[in-house]
């Protein structure tokens, strides 16, 4: 009935940047497939006639003044990261094109 | 990289009909960032605006500025768009090092301006209307140095660093539908166009528009639709072509590039690709695929923008003359011909010619000084020529020739001092001793000593030749180290010789 | 005098009001409490070490005469979801282990501007996904009513806590029953405040659209006081509501006196209530008699339909995820937090944050990450993600349809009491069922709460009462939940906790 295979399994995987073993793989399949059999059914219900709601209590046109507030210091800033170097985050080579 | 095989350009226009498409990226000029109080500002020390939301921290949160809303609001209607009665922001998500939350807040099926024109003017005098799709708000990204490797450019870096001080800085992005019919202009389309735009955010003051700076940012799209075909080309995008000249050359090469290849009987890739200012070439980048699935969604962290109609006409209000009625009003004010106009259009001096009109020049010697001696002055230096000097100092050394106090040749020695801070023109006509000589003891001292040494020349004007007194007022004004002016030193040598 | 252990907040903010009792002796008291049983019980993954210095220093202020807010004093455990400034930052996941942020949730924000001492931080499921914070990367937390049990989850460490008298109050947070669901199952008191009604900022998110965070305690009347603490507007959270918010302490306190049932309308919702089965007998047994105890006390109690919640699992488990995927792509070695090099191979930036992210993710976060991605992926959005969002508009239609006919809607908590540790942690989709009571209330929006209600006598462990209200009408909430925890507890002749088998000794 699914149609969750581990291909798909593992497209979605390197879209969501997780690096899964095969075993991790395998499992999430059978898992997946079983979790979209039983949420799919949402569509049954959910007819064209039916506006979508995103919030559950609705506003609009919440803004902020253009007004500079404080920004964190460098060192906070930085104080997490994995690798820095100066007041710079440091990453390892890029191999991708940039977007 | 093998170099590209071109078609000549006359000839890929005979073959092919180009369509093109634009993306322009507009930063806008706001204090702060699009969703967080950080200050929107440029050459500080990396990471110094940066607050948990900027940054992508676990638990930051958006919150949208209203100033850039309603810049947007101002660009989409400048641009005849339709403004939105309601809209929302979206997640674009893909993972890269200098997008903090590896997901930008964007704009999808929901942009706050759509369905505008811009018409524009090409030098031949010919108009083309550009659709503009969709103007919609976004941030950017961060800012990423690599490290390593012989190019400093991302291919061959050891690894790379980021500063997200540009992370979260609001643009709005302008799209155009396709471009038909630009034809053998549609490189000089390019840059019409993008200059159009940039004129426009300038008219409006919500942008810093300096495309040098990458206020503004263009993606070139072009295909090519062989003649008599009604199916569009594969197109390629050209991503950050960064000035008017390089959107023009983009085209143009992109233009002869695709002849080649499908006069050679080849396909066109469908893919970015990038601009090479130092070559003048474009080169492959990314390849489009099924697999850029960017899971877009309404962002939930933030409600949507519902613009009042009220507000939206408030801002139209608000609006300033389209940059090409300007011009055209400019124009036919100042009588220059298309050519004089032109030289100033093309120098991105109408700003300042109009400031020093209105400063009290007259037009012709406005556009004589920004074009000429100022254009010179910042071509030399690599600057703007209006970060040179003021128009309010232009026009006051253009007064000071009118009355007869400098010479042309004393008002450059002037403008120097102006260009070097040594402060107002009548400040360094008195520092320097610049003054034109008009105590008439000197000249006279002077003409006599020059008419003693060239008795002919003397002759000759008694003798009514009165044109052979250029030999001595030469003479005079090299006495008098150039200040002295020449028209009087004229009259005086005819009445010296009795004239 | 009981130990200071166990008296509520509102008793310890009035002898430490009064002079009786310094701040530091009560979170001396908290903290030798902590080192006697948390070991066993495992409600906290770190422990302040300024908690006696904050304490000092607002005795200090008392001393001095200053003006102190109501809960001046009193300490506070702190989930770890939500960002603080002097202790790490996990949300119970490796990928952020040790991450110290450079700042305050606005909620910790406002506890220490009101003078509360946080303790420490609590145990969760990572990132909150998970229903029994057996999903926490640093090992799962105990009930301490029964150890081999779970104290429910997502905010299982922050229930612990307070049922284990190691804080009497605490900070959770609810995206689909987190402090809900973990209440009932420790016999404590945990509301999902309307949401918009407190700030996210700060708080490590899950679902954008359904998170909210709230209070935990042990009597209605001190969540009541916390949730003054943390709530009202933050412009740095976008869905902040700008409520004017009555006081949710007087509400209790009004509800305290018993009077607020007389002609309630009280809404028992069909599809909640275990009419379908799925529901243990226990809680169920115990449900029907707290109905049964509120029409006797005047209330007017009327059955209400809301068939569409038969889908609020399945529309949870798209947004849910969802939004998740999103919210958690962040986590991705650059900034903060983990970084692990592939074992082989180059080590790209885009290869290290995979290889971070599968070693730095448990197994129910790839899990729902990837079915997030799935359920946003080009061509599977409107049926998924989309659908969802309709299934949420029906579900609050069914709501206001409801609440046409009732003042509050009541159903049990959750539908069974506490599970064995380990016996759902495999079976991810029936560790999902376990919150089909509570997630409607966040796909609507709506504030609701869970009190104890009584011991299921196959197991004799807590069984917990949910109450809903209105989108913005959380006072109700506090009203009746005070006015139905009165009517029990002198139903009992004690309040539930004293009965818990593990403190038994300690509440002598
Ligand atoms: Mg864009
Ligand atoms: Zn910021």
């Amino acid at each position: 009935m699914s149609e969750i295979s581990t291909d798909l399994v593992r497209h979605l995987a390197s879209l969501a940047r997780i690096d899964l073993s095969e075993g991790e793989l395998q499992s999430l399949t059978g898992e997946l497939a079983q979790i979209v059999d039983s949420i799919a059914k949402v569509s049954e219900v959910a007819t064209p006639d039916v506006p979508a709601t995103s919030h559950p209590i609705p506003l609009r046109n919440v803004f902020r003044p253009d007004e500079v507030r404080p920004s964190l210091t460098v060192e906070q800033a930085l104080s997490g990261a994995p690798e820095r170097e100066g007041d710079r985050f440091k990453v390892s080579a890029i191999l991708d094109e940039e977007q | 990289m093998a170099k590209d095989k071109l078609l000549d350009f006359d000839k890929a226009i005979e073959l092919y009909e180009p369509v093109l498409g634009f993306e322009v990226h507009v930063e806008l000029n706001t204090k702060t960032k699009m969703f967080c109080g950080c200050a929107n500002a440029f050459g500080q020390g990396a990471n110094t605006n940066t607050c948990p939301t900027c940054l992508g921290l676990p638990g930051g949160l958006p919150q949208v500025n209203e100033k850039a809303i309603e810049s947007s609001i101002r660009l989409g209607l400048a641009l005849g768009c339709e403004i939105a009665e309601n809209c929302r922001f979206a997640r674009k998500q893909y993972f890269y090092p200098d997008l903090a939350k590896n997901f930008q807040t964007s704009q999808y099926d929901e942009p706050i301006a759509f369905d505008g024109e811009l018409t524009l003017e090409l030098a031949s005098g010919r108009e083309i209307t550009v659709q503009i799709e969709r103007a919609h708000m976004e941030e950017d990204a961060g800012k990423l140095t690599h490290v390593g490797g012989a190019t400093g450019r991302i291919q061959g870096a050891e690894y790379s660093l980021v500063d997200f001080n540009r992370g979260g800085v609001p643009l709005v992005e302008i799209v155009t539908k396709i471009i038909e019919g630009a034809e053998a202009d549609a490189p000089e389309v390019g840059r019409a166009y993008v200059g159009a735009i940039r004129d426009i955010v300038r008219a409006l003051g919500v942008s810093n528009a300096r495309m040098e700076e990458g206020n503004i940012r263009c993606d070139a799209n072009v295909s090519l639709r062989p003649r008599g075909s009604t199916v569009l080309g594969t197109r390629t995008e050209t991503k950050n072509v960064n000035s008017l000249r390089s959107v023009e050359r983009a085209v143009r090469y992109e233009i002869q590039r695709q002849a080649a290849i499908l006069e050679a009987g080849g396909t066109i890739t469908q893919e970015t690709r990038h601009w090479h200012e130092d070559t003048g070439t474009t080169s492959a980048g990314r390849p489009k695929s099924d697999a850029d699935d960017y899971r877009y969604f309404p962002e939930p962290d933030l409600v949507p923008v519902a613009p009042s109609r009220e507000w939206v006409e408030e801002l139209r209000a608000t609006l300033p003359e389209p940059p090409m009625a300007r011009r055209k009003r400019l124009r036919e004010a100042w009588g220059f011909t298309a050519l004089e106009f032109q030289d100033v259009v093309n120098g991105e001096l109408l700003d300042a010619v109009e400031a020093t009109v209105a400063a009290g020049a007259s037009p012709a010697d406005a556009r004589k000084w920004w074009t000429g001696e100022l254009t010179r002055i910042a071509n030399a230096r690599g600057v703007a020529a209006d970060t040179l000097v003021t128009p309010q100092q232009v026009a006051e050394l253009s007064g000071l020739i009118a009355s007869g106090e400098l010479t042309d040749r004393l008002a450059r020695q002037v403008l120097e001092g102006v260009i070097a801070g040594e402060g107002s023109p009548a400040e360094v006509v008195e520092k320097r001793g610049l003054k034109v000589v008009s105590d008439d003891g000197a000249l006279i001292a002077a003409i006599d000593e020059a008419l003693a040494a060239q008795p002919d020349v003397l002759a000759k004007i008694q003798d009514g030749k009165v044109q052979a007194a250029g030999a001595v007022i030469g003479a005079v004004m090299k006495a008098m180290k150039g200040q002295a002016d020449a028209a009087r030193v004229r009259e005086l040598i005819l009445e010296r010789a009795g004239q | 005098m009981p130990e200071l252990i166990h008296l509520s907040a509102a008793e310890l903010a009035a002898k430490l009001a009064s002079g009786e009792v310094t701040s530091v002796e009560a979170t001396q008291a908290h903290l030798d409490r902590i080192a006697a049983v948390d070991g066993d019980v495992h409600a906290f993954l770190h422990v302040s070490d300024t908690a006696l210095d904050t304490a000092a220093a607002i005795d200090a202020r008392r001393a001095a005469g200053e003006e102190l807010g109501p809960l001046a004093g009193v300490p506070v455990a702190i989930k770890d979801v939500l960002a603080t400034k002097d202790m790490p930052s996990t949300s119970g996941s490796k990928i952020l282990e040790g991450w110290l942020p450079p700042y305050d949730a606005t909620v910790v924000a406002r506890l220490r501007a009101a003078d509360l001492v946080p303790l420490g931080k609590t145990n969760m499921d990572e990132f909150a996904m998970g229903s029994s914070t057996e999903h926490s990367a640093f090992g799962p937390s105990h009930n301490p009513w029964d150890l081999t049990r779970t104290p429910g989850g997502s905010g299982g460490g922050s229930a612990a806590a307070v049922s284990a008298f190691e804080a009497p109050l605490a900070l959770g947070s609810d995206t689909g029953g987190s402090i809900r669901q973990p209440a009932a199952v420790t016999g404590s008191v945990g509301v999902k405040p309307t949401y918009g009604g407190v700030s996210r900022y700060g708080a490590i998110a899950l679902a954008s659209s359904l998170d909210q965070v709230g209070p935990v305690s042990r009597t209605v009347l001190d969540a009541g006081l916390l949730h003054d603490v943390i709530s009202g507007h933050d412009p740095l959270d976008s869905t902040s509501l700008t409520d004017e918010w009555p006081s949710m302490a007087d509400a209790a306190r009004r509800g305290g006196t018993g009077e607020a049932l007389t002609g309630l309308r009280v809404g028992v919702v069909r599809e909640l209530s275990g009419e379908n089965g799925g529901f243990q007998a226990g809680v169920k047994q115990r449900f029907d008699e707290t109905v049964a105890a509120l029409t006797a006390a005047g209330a007017e109690v009327v059955e209400v339909e809301a068939p569409s919640f038969e889908y609020a699992v399945a529309a949870y488990y798209l947004i849910l995820p969802a939004e998740a995927s999103s919210n958690l792509a962040r986590m991705d070695s650059v900034r903060f937090g983990l970084r692990v090099r592939p074992d082989s191979g180059p080590a790209t930036v885009e290869r290290v944050m995979s290889a971070t992210r599968d070693a730095g993710f448990g197994a129910e976060v790839k899990r729902r990450i990837i079915l997030g991605t799935y359920a946003l992926s080009a061509g599977y959005y409107d049926a998924y993600y989309g659908s969802a969002q309709k299934v949420r508009t029906l579900i609050q239609q069914d709501f206001a349809q409801a609440f046409d006919k009732a003042d509050v809607l009541i159903s049990p908590a959750a539908p069974t009491t506490a599970f064995e540790l380990g016996s759902l942690v495999d079976d991810p989709l029936a560790m999902y069922l376990n919150d089909v009571t509570t997630i409607p209330a966040n796909l609507a929006g709506i504030p609701g709460m869970s009190i104890p209600m009584g011991l299921a006598p196959e197991d004799g462990l807590p069984t917990g009462l949910q109450l809903l209200a209105p989108a913005h009408a959380d006072a109700r909430l506090y009203e009746v939940g005070a006015a139905i925890e009165t009517m029990l507890t002198d139903a009992w002749g004690h309040d539930l906790l004293s009965q818990a088998p593990l403190l038994k000794e300690a509440v002598k």
